[in-house]
């Protein structure tokens, strides 16, 4: 194994043991290879920089690199921004660590040799971003190499396997260019992804939203600190950010949403589609601290009339995750709100049962304008895991569910 | 509708509803912005500041109220700087040093900075110290009390909270307006001065000039305010609201510093006092002078600077170490998240206010020290600062104009100069100046 550090800088020889210059950069090229050193740039002073290919490196060793080729073969060097290199956007850069979840700052890179044929090739083996790596760096070069070696060793060791490091690159041209994979990102979990995203610059939160896929975006986003959420949409393009709205439940969307400056989410509403703009917009109307504010528009209503078996099948047909489902709210011709059927009941009752047979003792239920206070009294009075909230001729708006006042809690006293 | 193809015996009830505005939390988030660059500024009027402004008041009147303006100039260049770079590329001053400039650089201007916030953590320690032995107690009961208090509040309030004590922390900042009116100064005299410069050309005076100007910048007040400012994450089409609040720090900055040479000139220079050895011997000779309150106000501001620097320097200083060290930095993390930030915090403290108790403590040794390194640290912040803040890359239309450029830079020549000229004196043991 080497080290990066090591091998920048490095003194580079040809075939025949004459000198060529010094190991200036080291390029990956993602579209190549991920985590293959393809390219040395060696400078030569006032010369023109060469390149060397991978193929072109016979070995590799602290402070020496020798080539199995002469200096004629080379080519000179034009900088590619579809290059990764070493030092300019690894070296001293956050990285995100997908197994430990969070953004670190890249201090060495080892590299192990692998020899192929009449030529050696080095592939990234870790991130460090530990202490040894410190270390080397900040005696490079002041120190002889072994020195360091021997002196790193009783350091703890802190690095990252190659395969779990993904890349922030910033500029979303060089993006483009660069290819580098994301799809481990996307499989972390959405709080863990929030974490890292809370963390970033503006710029690299843009560029890790851009790489997920947008429901991704939007779970995470849904558990990023609320301040920063409305900042981030700002800083997307209003078409991505009215996509991620979309993904998002309707009251986490509206809260997000009234952060916006108004030309923004102008713009974002215009970029939405109809439906899910016309909810949104509708979920504005109430105050944040009140059930209205509080609730999701997507609940499951029907008439008493219905039977257990023509619920289960409409279940089976709906399009909408039946995950959170809690209960099954009743409503008469006029859509007021008349009873609500508990899951369970739902679950063990036979399939010809009724809806209206089924129903709850006592129907609890909120109206739009009760302030949050009421309506977490009603949760902690009754026990409940969901509220349905009505209007003034009780009317069934939506629903409240306990994870949001979970949520609203948490956040009043942290 | 959500549900168009759930089946219709199983359907979404949506009905019109009358507007309402939502309660927007905007209003909270534009009272929030003013905090950062005010702290800063403000803070940065500690013990050793108040001590030259009350030996220059003291020993020339009105003379140096011109030294307020060309200082709060310099205040506003440099920390727009700072702000501006933190508003425009979300990170802090050590990340952006690490990320331009290599792991080497910062890694030995980290210990710098470590070298000169230990000797700034020391003469805050040292001015609580003073301050409440006016009331008659003594530091070893009021240093360990009120470092305990500092550790306390800090790791254990949220950040929210924290930042609302040093908001409020500056109120008390006001107490030397008030000491400055209770003195009875002649108002016209004071602003006749402030407009028009005078140079005497003898050494203390040239001295005082060196230590009012040169002692107005700190390399931690960069790091503290663009940390300030990433972590609010202000959009950049708003950076004006920022701009502002670092406008209104250096204006209570400036009224801060002229109230105590205008509060020292009506009373000590007027009666002839004009040798003071440090800023609570100023608020003691203020007693049969400007009348018992202008004192007690004269020593709470001196107690609540002292305080708020003390609270703010070690918390600045452990953040900008981890970060350029890529090493976990939050108040957020349990301890074993971030051993080496909470360690660091707490050593700071307690190294702080342990070398004040020691009997044999060199601690004017120790301020030269820390003061010459000051004397490379600045200019090489300075540097810096201004060479990533042209960078199109990482700026873009951030970038300084021509014209702000070449006020920038000649501001930092002017601080690098001064700071040299101080660091040479405090090597030179020059007596009645203040070092830090």
């Amino acid at each position: 194994m080497i080290h990066v550090t090591e091998l920048l800088d490095a003194s580079v020889y040809d075939a025949q043991g004459n000198y060529i210059g010094r190991v200036r950069e080291l390029c990956l090229v993602p579209t190549e290879q991920t985590g293959r050193i393809a390219r040395l740039v060696i400078s030569r002073g006032r010369y023109q920089p060469l390149v060397a290919r991978y193929d072109q490196v016979a070995s590799a060793a602290p402070g020496v690199v020798r080539l199995n080729t002469g200096e004629l073969q080379l080519d000179t060097y034009h900088p590619d921004e579809s290059w990764l290199t070493v030092r300019k956007d690894l070296l001293d850069q956050q990285i995100i660590d997908l197994h430990g979840r969070k953004v670190v700052r890249v201090n060495d890179l080892d590299l192990v040799e692998q020899p192929i044929n009449s030529h050696m090739e080095l592939f990234v083996a870790k991130v460090d971003v530990g202490l040894g790596g410190a270390l080397r760096r900040l005696f490079k070069g002041v120190v002889p190499p072994y020195v360091i070696r021997t002196l790193q060793k009783g350091l703890p060791t802190r690095s990252i396997p190659w395969e779990f490091v993904d890349l922030i690159e910033p500029d979303p041209k060089r993006r483009l260019k660069l290819r580098l994979p994301h799809d481990k990102l996307a499989q972390l979990h959405p709080a863990d992804l929030a974490d890292i995203i809370e963390e970033l610059a503006p710029s690299e939160r843009e560029a890790v939203i851009e790489s997920l896929p947008e429901a991704t975006a939007a779970e995470a986003l849904g558990e990023v600190k609320d301040e920063l959420q409305a900042r981030i949409l700002e800083e997307l393009e209003p078409e991505r950010a009215a996509g991620i709205l979309e993904q998002m439940p309707p009251d986490e969307a509206a809260n997000v949403f009234a952060d916006l400056p108004a030309d923004v989410a102008t713009q974002v509403l215009e970029d939405m589609e109809s439906s899910e703009a016309d909810e949104l917009t509708e979920l504005l109307q109430f105050a944040a601290d009140t059930a209205g504010g509080m609730m999701t528009p997507e609940v499951f209503a029907s008439v008493e009339s219905t039977t257990v078996a023509q619920v289960a099948g409409a279940l089976r047909g709906a399009e909408v995750p039946v995950d959170s489902l809690d209960a099954i709210y009743l409503i008469n011709n006029d859509n007021a709100l008349v009873g609500a059927v508990p899951l369970g009941r739902l679950l063990l009752a036979d399939s010809g049962a009724a809806l209206g047979s089924l129903q709850a003792e006592q129907l609890i239920f909120a109206d739009a304008q009760a302030h949050e206070k009421q309506v977490i009294e009603l949760f902690d009075k009754y026990n409940l895991r969901s509220l349905p909230v009505v209007d003034a001729e009780q009317k069934l708006l939506g629903m409240i569910t306990v994870d949001d006042i979970v949520s609203r809690l948490w956040q009043k006293q942290t | 509708m959500a549900k168009a193809n759930v089946k219709e015996w199983l359907e979404v009830v949506r009905a019109p509803y009358p507007r309402l505005r939502r309660w927007r939390r905007r209003a909270f988030i534009y009272a929030a912005v003013v905090g950062p660059g005010l702290i800063t500024a403000t803070v940065n009027q500690d013990a050793g500041g108040i001590y030259t402004y009350s030996l220059a008041g003291a020993q020339f009147g009105y003379l140096l109220l011109w030294t307020v303006l060309p200082t709060a100039v310099a205040l506003y260049i440099t920390q727009e700087m700072a702000a501006r770079l933190g508003a425009a590329t979300g990170k802090g001053l050590s990340d952006l040093i690490r990320e331009e400039f290599g792991f080497r650089v910062t890694f030995f201007l980290l210990a710098a900075l470590l070298a000169v916030n230990l000797g700034n953590i020391l003469a805050e320690f040292a001015g609580i110290a003073a301050s409440m032995q006016l009331f008659g107690v003594s530091k070893y009961v009021t240093v360990p009390a009120a470092a305990l208090l500092i550790w306390f509040v800090v790791l254990r309030g949220s950040h929210r909270t924290v930042e609302r004590i040093f908001l409020v922390g500056c109120v008390f900042y006001l107490s030397y307006v008030v000491s400055a009116v209770l003195a009875e100064p002649d108002w016209y005299d004071a602003a006749y001065y402030t407009v028009r410069p005078t140079v005497e050309w003898n050494t203390s005076y040239l001295l005082l000039v060196v230590g009012l100007i040169g002692s107005t910048i700190a390399p931690w007040q960069f790091f503290y305010l663009q940390a300030g400012v990433v972590e609010r994450n202000v959009p950049k089409a708003r950076y004006w609201e920022t701009r502002a609040d670092v406008f209104a720090g250096t204006v209570s900055c400036a009224v801060i510093v002229a109230s105590i040479i205008i509060a020292c000139a009506a009373s000590l220079h007027h009666a002839g006092v004009t040798n003071i050895a440090d800023a609570a011997a100023a608020a003691h000779a203020l007693r049969p002078l400007a009348g018992e309150y202008a004192s007690l106000l004269f020593a709470v501001g001196l107690l609540m600077a002292s305080l708020l620097a003390a609270s703010i320097v070690p918390l600045s200083t452990a953040y900008v170490v981890c970060e350029g060290l890529g090493v976990e930095a939050s108040l957020n993390r349990p301890f074993r998240e971030a051993p080496f930030f909470y360690s660091l915090y707490t050593a700071l403290i307690v190294v702080g206010a342990g070398l004040i108790l020691l009997p044999r403590t060199p601690l004017i040794r120790i301020m030269v020290f820390s003061q010459v390194v000051n004397g490379f640290l600045l200019p090489v912040v300075l540097v810096f600062m201004l060479k990533l803040i042209n960078r199109k890359d990482l700026m873009g239309e951030w970038r300084n104009s021509a014209a702000y450029n070449l006020i920038a830079w000649g501001t930092a020549a002017l601080m690098i100069v001064l700071t040299l000229t101080l660091t040479y004196l405090a090597l030179r043991g020059v007596p009645g100046l203040p070092v830090g």
